[in-house]
């Protein structure tokens, strides 16, 4: 074997890597915040809804979370402008299709934590004369946000580090950067090793934050 | 004479094929205190809940103040809007307190003045900072609900449902979910707003209270209102009502 590593090559290209890791937050970040707006829209008018829209939302909830991402991400960027005529760069379509994935996700999240609320709490709003739409907004979201918390947390984690299948179309994020370096110096192992490492630690901050965050919500859901 | 406040005609309500409410008749007076007793599945609850409407029914009529509560005069159900109206006329302190975990005991109480009165802000807060100084509980404002004793929650129930103002207020089994000693401090409040000439309906457990605070008491037995009449009366006549008889002995050794 006697493989030497050499990490020099990886730090004169860590420009690659590091704008790589921005580039990848950033698209977990908006991923994450389309997916929220689909995926709360979608809870509220599931819960609320007859049985057709439950339906329709359901069948969007199981194509999406029962198809591999790297499948979507192929057929939005390479299928889709085929069949209507649309342009988008790489980076547009891999939002696009993070955001569709990770709405499915979270549809699921909100619905069992709005389900999730006791039914007195409901109840007492009612009972003061809330309308339903007040109910929603005063007492059912922030219920539901404090119950859907650690999920959500964990969608964004996962949506992280599923920001690296954004590679297979040149997106340059993480993954790519260390793709990039590996094309260009073959030094596979230490490239990979790297971007390894600063998903692990990216992942490992972002998970203690949220933690952090949940915790101080904990107080308010023991009630 | 007056209308009563309260008035309730052949009210029915099934659930399934169970018969809860079997035709209720029943009456309550401005300033009236009205205690609910019978044995669980009784229909007690039930019928609190058909008064605001939390739970439909089936037949009859629920009048506050003369106006019918969930239906319009050709039983259609009403609107959301003209129901939540309606409910903010009505009290209620539920047994599990149900207490809005994410605010504050002050924020619990503003939330109907601010939302349903349209109060402003600083009106509010003035409201509730009176209504929880009334139940004992002007230094716990602040607190979440999470960091207070049960009877401490119940009382600051007690406060979000009066600081409406509401016509009428129904008490479901408050002080059940309580451990015993925090009882007294729940039912103190409820004397005190009895003092001061507040309606309410009160389903309970607390015999001994119901014969002490209200001016009526209402013995419901199988969906049906068995026997009812001022409290001292009422438990005099038990010897001539089998099921009050056996019902009441059970709390005989205990609380008389």
């Amino acid at each position: 074997m006697g493989y030497s590593l050499n990490f020099s090559v990886v730090w004169r290209n860590f420009d690659k890597l590091w704008g790589g890791l921005a580039l990848s937050l950033e698209l977990a970040v908006i991923s994450l915040a389309i997916g929220i707006a689909i995926g709360l829209v979608l809870a509220v008018i599931y819960v609320s809804g007859g049985r057709f829209t439950r339906m329709a939302i359901a069948v969007y909830v199981e194509a999406f979370r029962n198809t591999p991402l790297i499948l979507l991400v192929y057929l939005v960027f390479y299928g889709l402008p085929q069949i209507v005529d649309i342009r988008y760069d790489a980076t547009t379509s891999f939002v696009a299709t993070l955001s569709i994935y990770a709405g499915a996700y979270l549809v699921e999240v909100f619905r069992s934590g709005l389900e999730a609320i006791p039914q007195g709490q409901i109840d007492a709003g009612r009972a003061i004369g809330l309308t339903p739409l007040q109910r929603l907004a005063y007492v059912r979201l922030p219920a539901m946000v404090r119950i859907s918390l650690p999920a959500l947390s964990n969608t964004f984690i996962s949506l992280f580090k599923d920001t690296s299948i954004a590679s297979v179309i040149a997106v340059p994020e993480l993954t790519w950067g260390a793709q990039w370096i590996n094309l260009n110096t073959f030094r596979i192992v230490e490239a990979y090793l790297v971007a390894t490492a600063m998903y692990l630690v990216t992942g490992y901050v972002m998970l203690f934050g949220l933690r952090l965050v949940e915790r101080r919500f904990q107080v308010a859901r023991n009630a | 004479m007056h209308e009563p406040l309260l008035t309730i005609r052949d009210l029915k309500k099934s659930f399934g094929r169970t018969e809860v409410l079997k035709s209720i008749d029943l009456d309550v007076g401005r300033g009236e205190v009205v205690a609910v007793i019978g044995p669980s599945g009784s229909g007690k609850t039930t019928l609190l809940r058909c008064i605001n409407f939390l739970e439909t029914y089936d037949g009859g009529s629920v009048r506050i103040d003369g106006a019918e509560v969930g239906y319009t005069e050709g039983r259609k159900r009403r609107g959301e809007r003209a129901l939540a109206r309606m409910r903010a006329e009505t009290g209620m302190v539920f047994q599990s307190f149900n207490l809005f975990p994410h605010l504050t005991a002050a924020q619990n109480v503003m939330l109907g003045l601010t939302k349903v009165r349209r109060k402003t802000k600083a009106e509010a807060r003035e409201i509730a900072g009176h209504w929880l100084g009334r139940v004992g509980l002007g230094h716990k404002a602040e607190a979440l609900p999470s960091e207070l004793s049960g009877g401490q929650q119940q009382r600051v129930g007690i406060a979000r449902a009066v600081a409406m103002e509401p016509k009428i207020l129904l008490l479901d089994e408050i002080t059940s979910a309580l451990d015993p000693e925090l009882v007294g401090e729940v039912l103190e409040v409820v004397r005190g707003l009895a003092a001061e000439g507040m309606t309410m309906l009160m389903v309970t457990h607390e015999i001994a209270f119901a014969r002490d605070a209200s001016s009526r008491i209402v013995f419901m037995a199988d969906g049906t209102i068995a026997a009812e009449g001022p409290p001292v009366e009422l438990i005099a006549s038990a010897e001539a009502n089998p099921r009050l008889f056996s019902f009441l002995a059970r709390f005989r050794a205990s609380h008389f």
